[in-house]
């Protein structure tokens, strides 16, 4: 039976049971309409009307979204318009606009064209899609292993991927099979850590609530055992150590469209995937057992969302390395700041991810031009005071759950 | 409505109910009684199907391993000793929550869920509190949000476990009054643990007493709540009284120490 046909067969034997409440009042039994009947009458039919059928939330999350995308749109600017050719702004606009279908009739020196479309806007949209990854992906597991340390990487996906690539490295191979390898590495990685967990958790016969705790061990494990074989081949072959490490270090120094136009699907698929279940992580927060009495089926809402983050985050670490922090930190500070509603949480992470990534990437390639800072090194000297500061302000003595 | 035969649930080597039977009528509100590790709560959570177990359990004629999660939680609504109640979420949000059975998969609330949750809402009284965080209620407005969230499920049968530990008498009363409310207008089928066993005596229509794992007495209050049945699993200085006003009221009496003779 699928769901759809579940949804629309009414419960067994539920026949004759108000499934619905009546259209008229049901709480006063007729010919009883005292003074105070037709006063909460009054009253629930006014409460009625100002509690909506829109969410309390709902406008709070439209503010929240909104502002999240002004701070990207700016972010993008701002990492569009600084580089180490000096570019003025209008100079900037004036060659973003020569691509726009509709562009005015200006003419602009093709180099300003070339060092605007094809260096700085392809890196500027990987960070935007390797950010929203990084930051959704750990809202996501933060929600569904309801453990505030989650972050991308949880379930093995770094080690599975640095795996990948260092074997690519040292066995001589094409550099350019390094992300199809980090990519399989990262989903093999996932794939092994939840068929061991997800077995050793399983509940009897009847389908009771298998936990989320042996997962976790399990995603420990793997990636303690994928970083010992690739601590071991790196070792082997000391002359790449310097590639392998600066590919582990992550960056998007190398960014070209076809990376961009590589990852898009696979971002866009998982991020589709993510907000779909938004709802269903908000009823998580009452826990598993709670969540399975209230009608979800957690084990397949568990595996829906590591499947589709998994697939997102591993083609962001296949085109970027092992960025760290953006996947814990923004989640939290967004918690921090907007509320810890899901429906809020993952869109507003996602874009505010993004932002943060293209920010950090900026410093990254400026404060010492022209070398280059490694962009997890900003993430972490950035984001850590950030988060601190955050932390420890207004709404620090709340749970972050 | 919930009749359930030879059910058996093992923690481990530990056998927690033992082959027991039973059956609830359509708007029976049943009082499951006990001494504290009897089984009462994993009887609740294999009815809910929350843990494995053994033996069949059938509820609106259905088999509930049968069931989908979403048609068990369509006929069953669940309210656990103590629920998990995020700080953050108004109660509008929380009692939200109860509609999740009747929202499709990836879908999101429609006005008709709102609707009914409004109504719940105002039935018991929480409007004026609505879009305030869980953290700022007190545990007999809590009680009532979690009692809300249950009957937002829309379910004809309700499980209560414990539902009042935590209240002072006049609430827990109020609580119970509620319960019986509401039960009566929606005709409702209630299954509730209950520890004390004065109240349980007043309100539910028949009480079952377990006891390690065996179900040891069931019946109409009068039939269960006798001194020589309570005695034998609450100890001596339980007695069994009838009121004035014909309640029959549990009480406690301290025995005379036994002093060993000089």
């Amino acid at each position: 039976m699928t769901d759809t046909q579940r949804e629309a067969t009414p419960p067994p034997g539920g026949v004759g049971h108000p499934s619905g409440l009546p259209r008229t009042d049901p709480f006063i039994p007729d010919g009883e309409v005292t003074e105070t009947a037709r006063v909460s009458r009054h009253r629930r039919r006014w409460l009625g009307r100002s509690a909506s059928p829109e969410s309390p939330d709902r406008g709070r999350t439209g503010r929240a979204v909104v502002a999240a995308t002004v701070v990207l749109v700016i972010a993008v600017l701002v990492g569009v318009a600084i580089g180490p050719a000096e570019l003025s702004l209008p100079q900037v606009l004036e060659a973003l606009a020569t691509h726009l279908p509709w562009h005015p009739h200006i003419s602009v020196p093709p180099l300003d064209t070339a060092i605007v479309w094809q260096i700085r806007l392809p890196r500027v949209m990987l960070g935007v899609l390797v950010g929203s990854m990084l930051a959704g992906g750990g809202a996501a597991y933060q929600g569904i292993f309801r453990n505030p340390l989650a972050d991308p990487y949880l379930l093995g996906a770094a080690a599975g991927a640095g795996l990948g690539a260092t074997i690519v490295v040292v066995s001589g191979a094409n550099m350019a099979l390094t992300p199809p390898a980090a990519f399989a590495g990262a989903v093999g990685a996932v794939a092994l850590t939840y068929l061991l967990g997800a077995r050793t958790g399983r509940g009897g016969a009847a389908g009771a609530v298998s936990g989320t705790g042996s997962i976790l061990l399990a995603g420990v494990a793997v990636a303690a055992l994928l970083t010992a074989f690739q601590t071991y081949l790196q070792q082997q072959h000391t002359q790449t150590l310097a590639y392998v490490y600066a590919w582990i270090l992550g960056g998007l120094s190398a960014a070209t469209w076809s990376d961009v136009w590589l990852i898009l699907p696979y971002v866009a698929v998982s991020a589709a995937a993510l907000l779909a279940h938004r709802r269903l992580l908000d009823v998580l927060r009452v826990g598993e057992e709670e969540a399975t009495s209230l009608g979800v089926n957690v084990p397949r809402v568990r595996l829906a969302v590591v499947v589709a983050a998994t697939l997102g985050v591993s083609a962001a670490v296949a085109v970027s390395g092992l960025i760290g922090f953006v996947g814990i930190i923004v989640p939290h500070a967004v918690r921090l700041t907007a509320g810890p509603s899901y429906r809020l949480l993952l869109p507003v992470s996602m874009i505010g991810g993004a932002a943060f990534l293209v920010l950090a990437d900026v410093v990254a390639r400026t404060v010492q031009a022209p070398a280059e800072v490694p962009i997890g090194v900003i993430t972490a000297l950035i984001g850590a005071p950030f988060f601190l500061f955050v932390l420890t302000s207004r709404r620090a003595r709340q749970d972050l759950s | 409505m919930i009749s359930f035969e030879n059910l058996t649930v093992r923690y481990g080597d530990t056998v927690a109910l033992d082959g027991v039977a039973g059956r609830v009528a359509d708007g029976e509100w049943l009082g499951v009684i006990g001494p504290n590790g009897a089984g009462k709560t994993t009887l609740l959570s294999a009815i809910a199907r929350l843990l494995p177990y053994a033996g069949e359990i059938k509820v609106c004629g259905e088999r509930a391993a049968g069931l989908s999660r979403r048609q068990l939680a369509r006929m069953i609504a669940y309210v656990p000793q103590r629920p998990l109640l995020p700080p953050d979420m108004t109660v509008s949000d929380y009692v939200l929550l109860g509609r999740t059975a009747h929202i499709g998969y990836l879908r999101t609330e429609t006005a008709a869920d709102h609707r009914v949750c409004a109504a719940v809402i105002s039935q018991l009284d929480l409007g004026a509190m609505a879009r305030r965080p869980l953290r700022a209620m007190s545990g007999g407005e809590l009680q009532r949000v979690v009692l809300a969230r249950a009957l937002a499920q829309e379910a004809p049968v309700l499980l209560l476990d414990e539902p009042t530990s935590a209240l002072d008498l006049g609430r827990r009363m109020e609580a119970l009054e509620l319960v019986d409310e509401v039960r009566r207008e929606r005709t409702l089928t209630v299954v509730s643990a209950i520890h004390d066993l004065t109240l349980a005596g007043q309100f539910a229509d028949r009480l079952m007493l377990i006891a390690a794992g065996q179900i040891v007495a069931a019946g109409p209050t009068a039939q269960v709540l006798r001194d020589e049945v309570l005695t034998a699993h609450f100890g001596p200085g339980v007695q069994v009284m009838t009121t004035d006003t014909g309640d029959i009221a549990v009480i406690s009496r301290r025995l005379a120490r036994v002093r060993a003779p000089r």
